[in-house]
């Protein structure tokens, strides 16, 4: 981990700046690297090591050490074009070396075939912008099997009958079971599903120089401090710098992506810590800052040249947002599961993921988890049943009965892509920068609703059957918070009305790239990181191909 | 040692596997550092009030005990919950500062009103103690989200009750859930690494394939 590490002048014109180093971004920085390119990582967050993490609930959920903080930088919400957004922290990422990947819950599904082809199957659906991805499933195995071998994935191939085809087994055998697990399994054994080992991007052996997973219990929404979570930071940015041709740039807040008068982009301009602003040079960029920054960024780009952004001649850039749709009911035990050791998640059903649209009276699908993935204080908010006193002697009680017994069944599914669901740029309020904050608007489709409440009926049956004492499930209503940032960039074959190519090339300008959620055409089932890291691999693949021929020039 | 620095040196003894020992020789010394470093802060915050005066505070652990009582078990005060709130209210919710005098203020003008016998809400029975807080707390609490922060909630036993919970039940190095008393409540082990089997229904479970053929069978 101490090889000298290479560093740029912001004067040098390198081969790729990448703005964002999070899934997409730490892949791509590998891949390049190791390429024989020239790479800095422009990354607006912290670069954190595994001894600045903690399992401080403070630090994490109320302080955002590892998450943008909404007190510097605001975002506004509204339901539809025609209200007037207001303050509402509505957007979740991560913001530090490695993004949301550092803090995410690590399921890792690949997407199925059907993701890719949905619109041939169901036709146009009112009121949503439903299409076929312009590459499939085939296109995409690759580079899945690259994620899985590569960043690292535990799971067992060949255990859910309804998984697409795989070239090469699981480098790991699934995490240990837990007491989640267990019980889901049987229920849904006993209802005729077909549950299997949950695909997780954690090790559950040693490798590559990385620890596999203690169990230690803060998973979702903390940094892992033996490096067994998968994320960019232990699997990824170490090999960019070891090549020692790739600099991560921390505290940098890319603002602007520099073009010349031919319109080609010559570098971003960002600040650093101490808000100076530089120009970093280099012959090609790419932005992988999340489906809401990466638009953010091309919007706060806009020039005499360009006068609605860059790369936005189709007007999409910033549209079709998709958060995934969610159920979640709980479930109480009699016995101790003590399900708060270890990771979340050890069991999953992907039974629902593609289902008869004409039979359920909606188009979607998804997959189910058992999980927990509560830690003290925020089961103490949010994890006691709806009708138990808030505070007191009761309420003690309850927290000294249910921590060790309760558990969680998801439900992660689809959202359709609408088109006046987006990022813009909010025309009122500014971030610690003085920069336009995000906006989101946002409002499901009452498809998405539909399936939601289906999901969630689903999930109380198998508690039901996993004789839960108790039961209950969050209210199903519009989401208003989003941390899945999908579709805002999409990518397609048609210039007018996609922002990226299969290059994840914009169809704008020539040097410059966007790959992370903001390429997605649909959403998925709910897990999209894993088609992130998959899409990133193989848009390396594709920009070294493009390099090398010459055909990206500054 | 002190308990948690005792429970990290724990955590990092018990990782296991070569890569596990390897990684501890790499990282021990700022491991330890930070460990110390995080104890160092919560002892220095630990029996000393730098932001409540002693008669703030006193009625604030009152409203803390009424949320987190004691009983067999620790409660909010056991667990040095006011602590935490003070390090709070200098640190992370220093935004909720008037909201706490004014609320103090508030509890009290309820106090003399209801119960004109009692000095002060600290000084009142529990019971009136109790059905002060009802009557204070009547905005309903089921909008709780796990990630309110400071300043998103402007109701004032709403931010004691938040703070309450984290200072009873976050890690201690946040200051709070003093010597783990929390987490004996809700039964967590402090240690920071486990192995399965962990509860009553993972308990000789015969793995996946096995499970699935004996689900099979029947």
């Amino acid at each position: 981990m101490s090889q000298a590490r290479v560093t740029y002048k912001p004067s040098d014109e390198v081969d790729f700046a990448i703005v964002g180093s999070g899934a997409a971004g730490g892949v791509l920085a590998k891949e390049l690297s190791s390429n024989g390119f020239r790479v800095v990582v422009l990354e607006q967050g912290p670069y954190l090591r595994p001894e600045d993490f903690s399992h401080n609930e403070v630090e994490v959920f109320i302080r955002h050490q590892l998450t943008n903080n909404p007190e510097i930088q605001p975002v506004t919400f509204r339901k539809t074009p025609q209200d007037k957004a207001k303050l509402q922290p509505s957007v979740m990422y991560g913001r530090c070396v490695g993004g949301s990947s550092v803090h995410f819950t690590a399921n890792f599904w690949r997407f199925h075939e059907i993701d890719f082809v949905e619109h041939s199957k169901v036709g146009d659906i009112p009121g949503a912008t439903l299409v076929d991805w312009p590459i499939t499933y085939i296109d995409l195995e690759p580079y899945y099997t690259k994620v899985e071998w590569e960043v690292g994935v535990s799971g067992l191939a060949g255990a859910s009958p309804f998984d697409p085809p795989r070239s090469k087994p699981y480098p790991m055998p699934p995490l240990p079971v837990k007491g989640s697990g267990v019980v889901f399994e049987r229920a849904a054994w006993k209802l005729g599903y077909h549950p299997f080992p949950a695909p997780m991007a954690i090790l559950s052996r040693p490798r590559a120089g990385r620890d596999s997973c203690v169990n230690c219990g803060f998973c979702l929404g903390f940094g892992c401090e033996v490096g067994a979570k998968s994320s960019s930071l232990s699997a990824m940015i170490p090999v960019a710098e070891a090549t020692g041709r790739c600099e991560i740039r921390p505290n940098s807040y890319v603002h602007q992506i520099a073009t010349d008068k031919s319109g080609r982009v010559t570098g971003v301009l960002y600040f650093d810590g101490k808000r100076n602003i530089h120009l970093q040079r280099a012959k090609a960029v790419i932005i992988c800052a999340n489906g809401a920054e990466t638009p953010r960024l091309l919007l706060l780009s806009k020039s005499a040249q360009f006068p609605d952004g860059l790369a936005n001649s189709s007007g999409m850039v910033g549209k079709n947002l998709m958060p995934n749709s969610g159920a979640m009911a709980f479930g109480v035990f009699d016995e101790p599961l003590n399900d708060y050791k270890g990771f979340a998640v050890s069991r999953v059903l992907h039974d629902f993921y593609e289902m008869d649209h004409n039979k359920v009276g909606f188009y979607g699908g998804g997959g189910l988890d058992a999980r927990f993935d509560l830690t003290p204080g925020a089961f103490a908010m949010n994890g006691l049943p709806p009708d138990t006193p808030k505070w007191g002697k009761e309420f003690k009680h309850a927290l000294r009965q249910n921590f060790t017994r309760t558990l969680e069944v998801f439900c992660h599914a689809t959202s359709l892509p609408v088109e006046s669901n987006s990022f813009s740029l909010d025309p009122d309020v500014t971030d610690a920068w003085g920069l336009p904050a995000l906006r989101m608007t946002y409002r499901d489709h009452p498809n998405d609703l539909k399936m939601m409440e289906w999901m969630k009926d689903r999930a109380m049956e198998l508690l039901d059957a996993a004789g839960a004492k108790t039961k209950w499930h969050a209210p199903i209503e519009e989401q208003q918070f989003a941390v899945h940032l999908l579709g805002t960039c999409r990518m397609g074959n048609d210039a007018k009305t996609s922002v990226i190519d299969t290059d994840h090339r914009t169809h704008d300008i020539g040097n410059l790239f966007l790959c992370d959620g903001s390429s997605f055409v649909t959403s998925g089932r709910g897990q999209p990181t894993m088609t992130i890291e998959a899409l990133a691999f193989r848009a390396a693949d594709r920009i070294t191909a493009l390099a090398k021929r010459g055909e990206i020039k500054s | 040692m002190e308990p948690t620095q005792t429970a990290r040196r724990n955590f990092l003894l018990q990782v296991s596997g070569a890569a596990g020992a390897a990684w501890i020789s790499a990282q021990w010394p700022t491991i330890l550092e930070a460990a110390q470093h995080a104890h160092r802060a919560v002892a220095s915050g630990n029996g000393k009030l730098e932001i409540l005066t002693a008669e703030q505070a006193r009625q604030v652990e009152a409203i803390a005990c009424q949320i987190i009582p004691t009983d067999d078990l620790p409660g909010a005060r056991e667990a040095g919950v006011i602590y935490f709130i003070d390090r709070a209210l200098k640190t992370f919710a220093k935004d909720t500062r008037p909201l706490y005098e004014k609320g103090i203020a508030h509890l009290s003008q309820l106090t003399s009103a209801k119960y004109p016998g009692a000095k002060s809400f600290a000084d009142a029975t529990t019971e009136q103690q109790s059905s002060l807080l009802v009557e204070l707390a009547t905005k309903k609490t089921d909008e709780d989200h796990q990630r309110i922060g400071p300043g998103e909630s402007d109701d004032f036993f709403q931010t004691v009750r938040m703070h309450t919970i984290f200072g009873f039940l976050a890690d201690p190095s946040a200051g709070g859930n003093k010597d783990y008393a929390g987490w004996k409540v809700i039964g967590r082990d402090p240690a920071f690494t486990f192995s399965p089997p962990y509860g009553y229904y993972d308990k000789n479970y015969p793995g996946w394939e096995a499970a699935k053929a004996e689900m099979e069978k029947k």
